[in-house]
């Protein structure tokens, strides 16, 4: 048995025809090519698979397809191609905060969620809201550190265009 | 001759000791990252595993039939199909004497030796339509005694681990010196421990990942595996599946982490192949987070039991230390699970000046996951004791952990030095590094405000642990042993047509930065910048035969490598444009793009112009001149047999006494990796390295129940450490180059992991000392501090 769904994906009108029990990963991933949404644990532990369902971060593993539909879905890919997060990933590559790259897009994604509700995070703020997100290669520490001097730049920015 | 050009590095390598960034970071940061669990074939299937549900049983049938008639299924193979497909493979080396392990094949052929132990293999259009018919495969096993606990395995009539064993020792070694006995015999005080050391995973975010695709009509078989070491599985696929060598390509794309987990050969990745094989079609296998925490090598459990002894003056005289370690029913295959056990017993009181030792090491099969090296492989267990043992010593005669450090540390002048255990240490640093690491911490201060604290019921602690870390393994690592595994690396490096240069190198990436450093190094040689030379790595059809990557064996021996064949091309560079140029090879040099003048600078004409030249009007050049603008350069290490590092670690810690909770505050590290390429590059491989040894210090722990079933294997059970309870973590540098090769690198990347565990332990135990309670197990769970505090 499949359903059809219809959803905006990055911005781009999605038809498609699924399994009731396909994720929103597995969609994303295998019928969409969207490889940038990673899966490390399948049960919305690791947050490898964070996308943007109607602009709220979700573990694309958690969410059906089905559920899905008639929404709006974000992924890094889109988030990249529109330069939502430009200034966030000049800010991972230049801290270096990133090694495998397996984490990365979770981490982006979470964390462009992060500075749309709370602009400028302390640095435990930071720590907090990568609490679900699991990297086995940086430590932490440079991701935290990208993420404020983000949030610092975009302050700043703001500050001398008021 | 240029190419043999022995001048060190110096102001005239000017990327060499930058913080280059990484330039592949910018398509991991878009989402374009490719990974093996990325890629899909035309005509891929995917596989599925049946596994034993026991630890140990005897199988009475395997029926596949309603499996077989499930929908989107194409084939199901059990033993009896797969199996003589493969040559079976047998984890011992010939270099550890006496060592016993059974051989092993793709799947379960009688006895199942583990919970998740491979039974059946099934071949579908989905993954989803392979687990649903796993679910269909009715499997018949007689359940065994299993054995579990290592100690209890060791009893004569214990049942074996697995069939054909004689016992559940695996191997088996002692080192001693001469006088160990009459320095404990002689010692004024005496102290000692029994430690208990957890098991734990490597749990990379992208699990163990493999697509094998055999194409019947050109016999070519190409496997994306998700390795760091292409080059080892080439030559397994080839041997065990009776393959030409030329028809085995292995590409290793971005691969999401490895640690060493991803270096040993697994029952699903070789079945895969087999699977590919035998259908003629690409086959990929994903392991699922349940699966690699029952399929995956684990790492450590041990139970050491260790004593020191001290002269009055708290002079370390000698240790003696009992090793059993428990490796599940094989030993890995094709480095062992020995090498393990074998550095614990080795590296024991390393950093010290102690002249007497004695080390007991017991291998012990047991019905669970297999164990073998994972990230600073024994180092965090032959620290973890060494300096718990020296902060006691400490204690007992009234001394700073600092000053205790500082009296029984090799002195920096003292080299070179062999150690007790036999290990020849070139050039190290403890003495700079202890100094260095007391400023950097402002030790005193911090004493100070712990005393403060303790008045008000505030428990915090502080823990120091030196260490020497083993890199860059010489040419007789594991080839001694039998192991056809390399210990050289290959580069071949060129000068394209429009005067950029291309790299490609054995050595592997998996996001450490090697791509970035072998760039840098090769740009110092012929003057251009790192940007411009593309480096390409983990592909058996596209570069060299080498090791890749281990051991921390990538900046120093793949790094010597790219240096030697960019100065093996530079000398045919200048060769060339001195006949272009008519002038002496001898008076040019490379930079900035051109060849220029080597006494003053001038720039006598762009690479992109020698580029030209060569390869679209070598008519123009003069008789007899060689137009090769490609170099290869092989790199064998030489010397001493390691590139031994060395550093020291300080955590800082919180004890919630009500709780057992152990706040992580801070943690510092003072390191020495010989000649630094990258210090971006560097002190993020120490950080990612310190948490990795925090985690199985505190928290990471492979639970099992007493029939040998894991009872945590997910992520939500099994606890990794996650951002909000690690420390920031604060880095100094002391930079003692080897003078075993001409760049001067060792490695870094396990230095982080090999203490850090340590200085943890040690920082509890000084939080929860004054309250007369000691903590000798890892992790520390908030049950076992409570239990060591008397609390429960």
């Amino acid at each position: 048995m499949t359903m059809d769904i219809e959803l905006t994906v990055n911005g781009e009108q999605v038809r498609e025809s699924v399994e009731p029990r396909m994720s929103l990963a597995d969609f994303l991933r295998e019928r969409l090519q969207l490889t940038g949404t990673h899966l490390g644990c399948e049960m919305g532990a690791c947050g490898a698979c964070l996308v943007l369902l109607g602009g709220k971060p979700v573990h694309a593993c958690l969410v059906l397809a089905v559920q899905a539909s008639g929404e709006t879905v974000e992924t890094v890919e889109g988030l990249s191609e529109r330069g939502a997060i430009a200034d966030l990933q000049a800010a991972f590559h230049d801290r270096n905060a990133l090694q495998c790259g397996f984490c990365t897009t979770g981490m982006v994604v979470n964390a462009h969620a992060l500075l749309g509700e709370t602009p400028v995070p302390a640095r435990d703020e930071i720590r907090d809201a990568l609490s679900g997100n699991y990297c086995r290669c940086t430590g932490y520490e440079a991701i935290v550190d990208a993420i404020a001097e983000t949030a610092r730049k975009r302050a700043s920015d703001a500050e001398a265009s008021a | 001759m240029r190419s043999s050009d022995t001048r060190t590095i110096s102001a005239r390598d000017p990327h060499i000791g930058q913080a280059h960034r990484r330039e592949t970071a910018r398509r991991h940061l878009a989402g374009r990252g490719r990974f093996v669990t990325d890629i899909a074939l035309p005509r891929m299937l995917h596989a599925a595993f049946v596994r034993s549900p026991m630890a140990r049983g005897r199988i009475v049938e395997i029926d596949t039939s309603d499996a077989a008639q499930s929908p989107g299924v194409v084939r199901v193979f059990t033993a009896r199909d797969l199996n003589p497909l493969c040559q079976p493979w047998t984890g011992t080396l010939d270099h550890f004497a006496s060592m016993v392990s059974a051989p092993q094949n793709l799947l379960a052929e009688d006895e199942v030796l583990w919970a998740g132990h491979p039974v059946a293999m099934i071949l579908a259009r989905t993954r989803a339509e392979a687990e649903d018919a796993c679910e269909l495969v009715m499997l018949d096993i007689e359940e065994g005694e299993a054995c579990v606990d290592g100690h209890a395995a060791l009893a004569e009539d214990a049942v074996r681990a697995a069939p054909g064993l004689d016992s559940n020792l695996c191997f088996q070694t002692v080192l001693e010196t001469k006088a160990v006995d009459d320095a404990f015999a002689c010692a004024a005080h005496v102290v000692e421990g029994d430690f208990v050391f957890g098991r734990h995973t490597a749990v990379t975010l992208e699990p163990r990942a493999v697509v094998a695709d055999f194409d019947a009509a050109s016999g070519q078989l190409t496997v994306h595996h998700g390795t760091q070491t292409p080059y080892q599985f080439q030559d397994i696929y080839a041997r065990h599946f009776a393959l030409p060598e030329s028809r085995v390509r292995v590409i290793a794309p971005d691969v999401g982490g490895s640690f060493g987990m991803k270096l040993h050969l697994y029952n699903e990745e070789m079945a895969t192949v087999a699977a590919s094989l035998q259908l003629g079609r690409p086959v990929k296998f994903v392991a699922d987070r349940l699966e690699s925490f029952v399929s995956d090598i684990h790492a450590r459990d041990h139970k050491v039991s260790a004593r020191m002894a001290l002269d009055a003056e708290g002079t370390i005289l000698a240790m003696d230390v009992d090793d059993m370690t428990q490796i599940g029913a094989f030993s890995t295959y094709p480095r062992t699970s020995v090498a393990e056990g074998n550095q614990v017993v080795r590296l024991m009181g390393a950093p010290y000046k102690m002249p007497d030792y004695r080390g007991r090491l017991s291998v012990v099969f047991q019905n669970k996951v297999q164990t073998s090296q994972y990230r600073a492989v024994g180092h965090p267990i032959a620290c973890a004791v060494t300096e718990a043992l020296v902060d006691k010593a400490a204690v007992k005669l009234g001394l700073d952990p600092i000053e205790m450090r500082a009296r029984n540390l090799v002195p920096d002048d003292a080299y070179p030095f062999v150690s007790a255990t036999g290990y020849s240490f070139e050039k190290l640093s403890h003495e700079a590094c202890l100094s260095k690491l007391r400023d950097l911490m402002d030790y005193d201060a911090l004493r100070a405000e712990q005393a403060e604290l303790r008045q008000k019921g505030v428990y915090r602690g502080i823990g120091i642990a030196p260490f020497v870390e083993i890199t860059n393994p010489g040419a007789a690592f594991y080839g001694v042993g039998g192991a056809r595994i390399s210990a050289q690396d290959g580069a071949v490096v060129r000068l394209t047509p429009s005067g950029e240069v291309q790299c490609a190198i054995s050595v592997t990436e998996q996001g450490q930065g090697t791509e970035t450093v072998i760039s840098q190094i090769v740009a110092d040689q012929l003057g251009v910048s790192p940007e411009q030379v593309k480096v390409t790595t983990g592909d058996t059809d596209t570069t060299p035969s080498g090791g890749a990557t281990w051991a921390c064996r990538g900046a120093g021996i793949g790094g010597e490598t790219a240096l030697r064949a960019g100065r093996k091309l530079q000398g045919q560079i200048l060769a060339l444009a001195g006949q272009i140029l008519q002038s002496d090879p001898a008076d040019l040099a490379l930079a900035e793009g051109h060849v220029v003048d080597a006494n003053s600078g001038t720039r006598r004409m762009p690479l992109a112009e020698i580029g030209r030249i060569a390869t679209y009007r070598p008519d123009t050049l003069p008789e007899g001149a060689d137009n090769s603008l490609t170099a290869a350069q092989h790199f064998a290490p030489s010397g001493y047999p390691f590139d031994f590092t060395n550093g020291i670690q300080a955590s800082l810690v919180e004890v919630d006494v009500e709780t057992g909770i152990v706040r992580l505050l801070k943690h510092w590290v003072v390191e020495d990796c010989g000649r630094i390429i990258n210090p971006l590059l560097v002190d993020e491989q120490i950080r990612g390295g310190v948490v990795q040894g925090l985690g199985p210090a505190l928290f990471e722990e492979c639970l099992y129940d007493e029939t040998g079933q894991m009872t945590n294997a997910s992520l939500a059970d099994y606890l990794v450490p996650m951002a909000c309870e690690m420390p920031d973590i604060v880095i100094g540098h002391v930079e003692t180059p080897t003078n075993d090769t001409i760049l001067g690198a060792k490695g870094v990347g396990e230095a982080g992991t090999a203490a850090a565990g340590a200085a943890a332990l040690n920082a509890v135990n000084d939080a929860i000392g004054p309250l007369g309670a000691q903590i000798h197990q890892t992790p520390m769970t908030p049950l076992r501090v409570l239990k060591a505090l008397g609390h429960v």
